[in-house]
């Protein structure tokens, strides 16, 4: 469609927004993996030469570093999996004809707009609070001892903030595809004999079946880096240090810069790998 | 094993009357079709029949019984729907299967209906393909397919060809009226094609908003329609309809005249007129001609080669035995 001057043209005129980008990206990039190979400690000494790979294998060999990955993977798994499920709930519910439905819509999407700081804060000081909090005077109303969730149950609690925060995410998306079903499909179906949960399984979710793939990989990364609710809420501790939280910690409180730069590379690769399925999956959904 | 009898079925849609009562009987073995212009409420009765939309009010009958509140899955009825409505994500076998499998059929059963229906309708090869894998035509046999598996009492069709390009339809349709033969099952078959009306109904229904305007075999409604719209609706090209003077002198409010009952010469006849468009076809020509001082354009089909062109005047007879009468109501005069 371009001429040969046109095209040369376009490219000039991309050229500093590519520039920027490039820029914006290759730079934090480049530091982080030359800090990874070097002993750099800002209060202790600062940069104290190149170490080869000893960051890296100190990084996975430390202690931390294995229940950091269980934390992490706990947290990322039971979010997609109470998201994808409820999300597919909500959707159908959503999809019926009701009375006010533009209202439940707008206050379903509601939670996706608060800030993850501000959600978590809430969540800890209004519902989790062992003596004021909601959940506290609910357990006394029925006459059982409040629990302490952040310390008894902090994985648990963690996930369910996070979840709640995604949820609408994923329900929105659920939706659009359930909208996009062709209801002589669900009508054919009904006439060949199929009940309402028969019609559930062999017709709605298949036809969910892209939309469900494509909520858990977004959510995969971004889930791979949730780092604001744990800070406000545990501070790391009681088994809920992620990846993204020890990288923190050894970046900002041990002081040591290369170590969380290896971290950090880590990181890169894993949420690399996370994107290339994301691609074919999104990729796929646009060929159908 | 398969009549269908509606009595005095409504619908409404919130406060819009898409049907008022309406009493029909479609027999065992009957071919009907369902014929109207858009948005006359075909769709919403076969679909009330089909069970998928209730009743305003009213009963419908499947063999003597009252099915009014049967859902559809228990009516015994299969239906092909516009879009065809094919699960996408499931195999061209698969889809014919779903209806037995839903019913509990077993295996070997399953696969010899499936045998017999895809030799019936040339799917062999392509039953392990995916329905976004087949051409239009394809696709339409494989809906009828899982139609004919469930081996049902009638077939609903929901203008199952109109997806599909001229040529393909007319094969469709010759398998259709083929299938009908050798099944002799009872099948109500919705269009808005009037051509496809006539060449495969035992019995049409002619609707216009929700009413239906007369029920009767195709030469029936061709011979004598009962009145101004369905004479005006059934054959084609249309019917000449003249009303004023000329409609007078034969005692009508309303004549009417079919293209082909109108004979046309270069010197004389009883009515005259300039020729607009000729047409055509080869086997036949149609004129429309003007300036007749009768109705807008009279419509004429000569058969075979006619040699008159745009602006010769033109002589036209037509054969008074052939003339459709109405009164002032638009109802037919014996
Ligand atoms: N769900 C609905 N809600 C409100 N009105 C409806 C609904 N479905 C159909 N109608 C109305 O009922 C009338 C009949 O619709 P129907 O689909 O039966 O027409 P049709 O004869 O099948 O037309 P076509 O040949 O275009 O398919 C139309 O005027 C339509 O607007
Ligand atoms: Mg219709």
């Amino acid at each position: 469609m371009a001429t040969q001057h046109s095209r040369s043209a376009a490219r000039l005129m991309m050229a500093p927004a590519v520039i920027l980008l490039l820029g914006w990206m290759l730079v934090p990039l480049i530091m982080t993996l030359m800090f990874s190979f070097k002993k750099y400690l800002p209060l202790r000494g600062g940069d104290l030469g190149w170490i080869g790979f000893d960051n890296y294998v100190r990084f996975v060999t430390s202690s931390a570093f294995w229940p950091s990955v269980v934390a992490t993977l706990a947290i990322v798994g039971g979010v997609l999996a109470i998201t994808v499920v409820f999300g597919v709930l909500l959707a159908l519910l959503l999809n019926q004809p009701m009375w006010g439905q533009g209202i439940v819509r707008i206050l379903v999407i509601a939670p996706f707009f608060v800030m993850p700081t501000v959600s978590a804060l809430v969540w800890k000081n209004m519902f989790m609070d062992p003596v004021n909090g909601l959940f506290a005077h609910l357990w006394k109303f029925f006459g059982a001892a409040p629990i302490e969730w952040l310390s008894q149950a902090s994985l648990q609690s963690i996930v369910m903030i996070v979840s709640w925060q995604w949820l609408p995410f994923a329900t929105l998306i659920l939706l659009t595809a359930i909208q996009s079903l062709d209801s002589e499909q669900l009508e054919a179906a009904e006439m060949d004999g199929a009940p309402p949960l028969k019609r559930f399984s062999y017709i709605i979710l298949p036809h969910l079946g892209r939309a469900i793939t494509v909520v858990v990989l977004i959510q995969t990364i971004f889930l791979l880096a949730v780092f604001a609710e744990i800070f406000v809420t545990t501070g790391g501790a009681f088994g809920t240090r992620t990846l993204t939280y020890l990288i923190y910690q050894r970046v900002l409180e041990s002081q040591n810069v290369g170590l969380g730069s290896a971290g950090g590379v880590y990181a890169i690769i894993l949420a690399n790998i996370v994107a290339i399925f994301l691609m074919r999956a999104v990729g796929k959904n646009l060929d159908a | 094993m398969g009549q269908i009898k509606l009595n005095q079925v409504t619908k409404s849609f919130g406060d819009v009357e898409v049907i008022p009562p309406l009493d029909l009987t479609i027999e065992d073995g009957e071919f009907a079709v369902f014929v109207g212009p858009s948005g006359c409420g075909k769709s919403t009765l076969l679909r009330m029949i089909a069970g998928l939309e209730d009743l305003t009010s009213g009963s419908v009958e499947i063999d003597g019984t009252d099915a009014t509140t049967t859902p559809p899955a228990k009516r015994g009825l299969a239906m092909v729907f516009q879009s065809y409505a094919l699960y996408p994500h499931m195999s061209v076998r698969k889809n014919i299967a779903f209806p037995m499998r839903m019913a509990g059929v077993d295996q070997a059963e399953q696969d010899r209906r499936i045998k017999a229906a895809a030799e019936a309708l040339n799917l062999t090869d392509y039953l392990d393909r995916r329905p976004g894998q087949l051409s239009g035509g394809q696709r339409q046999r494989v809906a009828i397919g899982r139609a004919i598996v469930r081996e049902p009492s009638a077939f609903l069709f929901d203008e199952p060809l109109s997806n599909l390009d001229a040529a393909l339809r007319v094969g469709m349709r010759l398998e259709i009226c083929e299938m009908h033969d050798r099944l002799k099952t009872t099948m109500i078959y919705v269009t808005h094609d009037q051509v496809e009306a006539m060449t495969m109904a035992d019995k049409i229904v002619v609707l216009q908003a929700g009413v239906i305007e007369q029920v009767g075999s195709p030469l029936e409604l061709y011979h004598k329609p009962r009145n101004v719209f369905v004479a005006g609706f059934i054959g084609s090209p249309k019917m000449n309809l003249i009303s004023g003077a000329e409609a007078e002198k034969h005692g009508a409010r309303t004549i009417g005249i079919r293209p082909e009952h109108i004979d046309v010469t270069g010197d004389s006849g009883l009515w005259q007129g300039v020729v607009g468009v000729a047409e055509h076809l080869g086997s036949d020509t149609f004129f429309h001609i003007h300036n007749t001082g009768l109705a807008e354009t009279i419509t004429v089909r000569a058969p075979g080669e006619v040699s008159f062109d745009n602006g010769d005047v033109i002589h036209l007879s037509p054969r008074l035995d052939q003339l459709h009468r109405f009164d002032a109501q638009g109802l037919r005069i014996e």
